[in-house]
């Protein structure tokens, strides 16, 4: 059963100059965590608009939880839960407030619902009389959620939730989002954190409008082609400018502390070959490992083709 | 030893009870990348502002490109550069006019000015694009552009606050190579990020806590340190501590 369906979405703006969203297609299984991965300008928050039915699309077809997204936007309406990327919520209503009155537009309470923030709205309940426009970072988002879950959504759509945020606080976003997945709600998720993609059950790769590659994250790094070897020497920059001219070289790139490499006709022989290459040049202290891509690999990979 | 860029005493920032920077004491030295890292909340960007000349410390001392932070922050604005976490190049104002504007407010010549900014288009290959509105650029090269504006100067020191946020993985490498650059030209280079791989490519790097200083070496002595595989271990154990809110 899928809960969103997309069918060649597009969408332009500034009367057609600009193409936002270019022939989207992608469906999310029932109760799965997806994800929607790329940089600003790829298209994420035009998407998460025509799904929460707020942007009409110029072409193409989207249903979520079976409903179409132009002629029943109203019953969408009722059941999805959306997190904007940018804080939306009441900054001059204190955090109370902002629940209570998120409730009512539903027509819950917060006692009948109270399970289904439980979790995360204890983290922020100490502050409940502050307005929301004086809380930190991290407690805004805590509450953004809380106010999108509140009406018990069956989908929820969070559009770069962690954008900006430090690499210890994403991760405790992440662990929220799996609670809430083990509850059945299905969950929608953009991010530009490639790290962030081995998270979700499946991952849309997107880029300028485009669908790069829809998949499980592991079946995208199986499709990775050829071999990608990490290098390592105590001169990076030069050993990169390097290893760019190299003619054999397909792409390199810094990678941590190491830089990837990957080679235009890949054989057995390649790796001692460039070894070889680098001898040459000088360098004494070169380490070379094949590696096993990741997600970010893939995408640099994707971009290149 | 060299004399360093950056050298700070116990710097501290309170604001009221609240102490957001607290003795912090470190030095950078000349065509060092230098990576700031912490948690959000943990006193970066104050401890920034005060190494930029704007914002006066409460207490403790500091010199940034030879020149104190208490008399003569107006010395260490003209000396250093800062590319801001928000976009802050004029989106109506077309390429050239922006590399115009910002070569003009730091002082350069006329002959400077013409000779820096056809040197640098073509470096970025903005060469078609000059007479277009900044505006209307896709957002990586609108990062390349004011990392190249923020050190046409070619100042002492430039400040990064989080400058390769929300773009995609090439052309953040991109920017990693214009980093590299200005580094090599002797450039000092002061970022923050919160990307942990980016924290690999920092000659040294410091993490902040609770507004303290935690851990300051190379990436790889780091690791050694914390026994952890990546910087994102490091940076997790030490950040975890926490016990101020994030910001």
């Amino acid at each position: 059963m899928n809960s969103v369906t997309l069918q060649n979405i597009t969408k332009t703006y500034n009367k057609g100059t600009i193409l936002a969203v270019d022939k989207v297609s992608f469906e999310v299984n029932n109760g799965t965590l997806f994800g929607l991965i790329g940089p600003d300008g790829a298209g994420k928050t035009s998407i998460f608009r025509i799904l929460s039915t707020l942007l009409l699309p110029e072409k193409g077809e989207a249903t979520v939880d079976g409903y179409d997204v132009v002629k029943d936007y109203k019953s969408i309406r009722k059941n999805i839960g959306y997190m904007p990327g940018r804080f939306s919520l009441y900054q001059d209503l204190t955090v109370e407030e902002n629940l209570h009155f998120f409730a009512t537009l539903f027509g819950a309470t917060l006692r009948q619902n109270y399970d289904m923030i439980k979790d995360i709205y204890v983290q922020i309940e100490p502050f409940k009389k502050r307005r929301a426009g004086k809380l930190s970072g991290g407690m805004k988002q805590k509450l953004a959620l809380c106010c999108a879950l509140i009406h018990k959504p069956s989908i929820l759509f969070l559009d770069e939730p962690t954008t900006g945020v430090d690499p210890v606080s994403r991760r405790e976003f992440w662990e929220m989002l799996k609670k809430l997945k083990a509850q059945g709600i299905t969950i929608v998720v953009s991010t530009p954190y490639m790290d962030e993609a081995t998270l979700c059950d499946t991952i849309a790769l997107i880029q300028s409008g485009k669908i790069l590659s829809v998949n499980e994250p592991d079946k995208i790094i199986k499709a990775y082609p050829g071999n990608l070897y990490a290098v390592k020497s105590g001169k990076m920059y030069q050993l990169l400018k390097d290893l760019r001219e190299y003619d054999q070289t397909f792409s390199c790139f810094a990678f941590g502390e190491y830089l990837h490499l990957s080679f235009k006709n890949d054989t057995p022989a390649s790796a001692q070959e460039v070894l070889n290459y680098l001898k040459q040049k000088g360098y004494t202290d070169i380490e070379l490992n094949p590696v096993t891509p990741g997600i970010e690999d893939c995408f640099i990979r994707l971009l290149k083709q | 030893m060299e004399t360093p860029v950056i050298k700070t005493d116990k710097l501290t920032k309170r604001f009221g009870a609240f102490v957001a920077a607290n003795e912090i004491t470190f030095e950078v030295y000349p065509g060092e990348i230098f990576g700031f890292l912490g948690a959000n909340g943990a006193g970066k960007t104050t401890a920034m502002r005060m190494l930029c000349g704007l914002s006066k410390p409460s207490s403790g001392t500091a010199t940034v490109a030879g020149f104190d932070i208490y008399k003569q922050p107006g010395k260490i604005k003209a000396n250093i550069g800062y590319m801001s976490q928000k976009f802050s190049l004029y989106e109506d104002l077309t390429v050239l006019e922006n590399i115009r504007f910002f070569a003009g407010i730091y002082g350069l010549t006329n002959k400077q000015i013409k000779e820096k900014s056809e040197k640098l288009i073509q470096q970025l290959g903005l060469q078609k694009e000059t007479k277009k509105l900044v505006g209307s650029l896709p957002l990586g090269w609108k990062q390349k552009l004011s990392f190249s504006v923020a050190v046409l100067h070619h100042p002492a020191i430039v400040f990064l606050d989080e400058p390769t946020g929300g773009v995609d993985p090439v052309t953040r490498r991109q920017f990693w190579d214009l980093i590299y650059d200005a580094s090599e030209t002797g450039v000092t280079v002061f970022v923050t990020t919160h990307y942990m791989d980016e924290a690999e490519y920092c000659n040294r790097i410091s993490i902040m806590v609770d507004g303290n200083i935690k851990a300051l070496d190379t990436p790889i002595k780091l690791k050694e340190q914390f026994k952890a595989t990546s910087m994102d271990e490091v940076f997790y154990q030490l950040a975890r501590s926490a016990t101020r809110k994030a910001d």
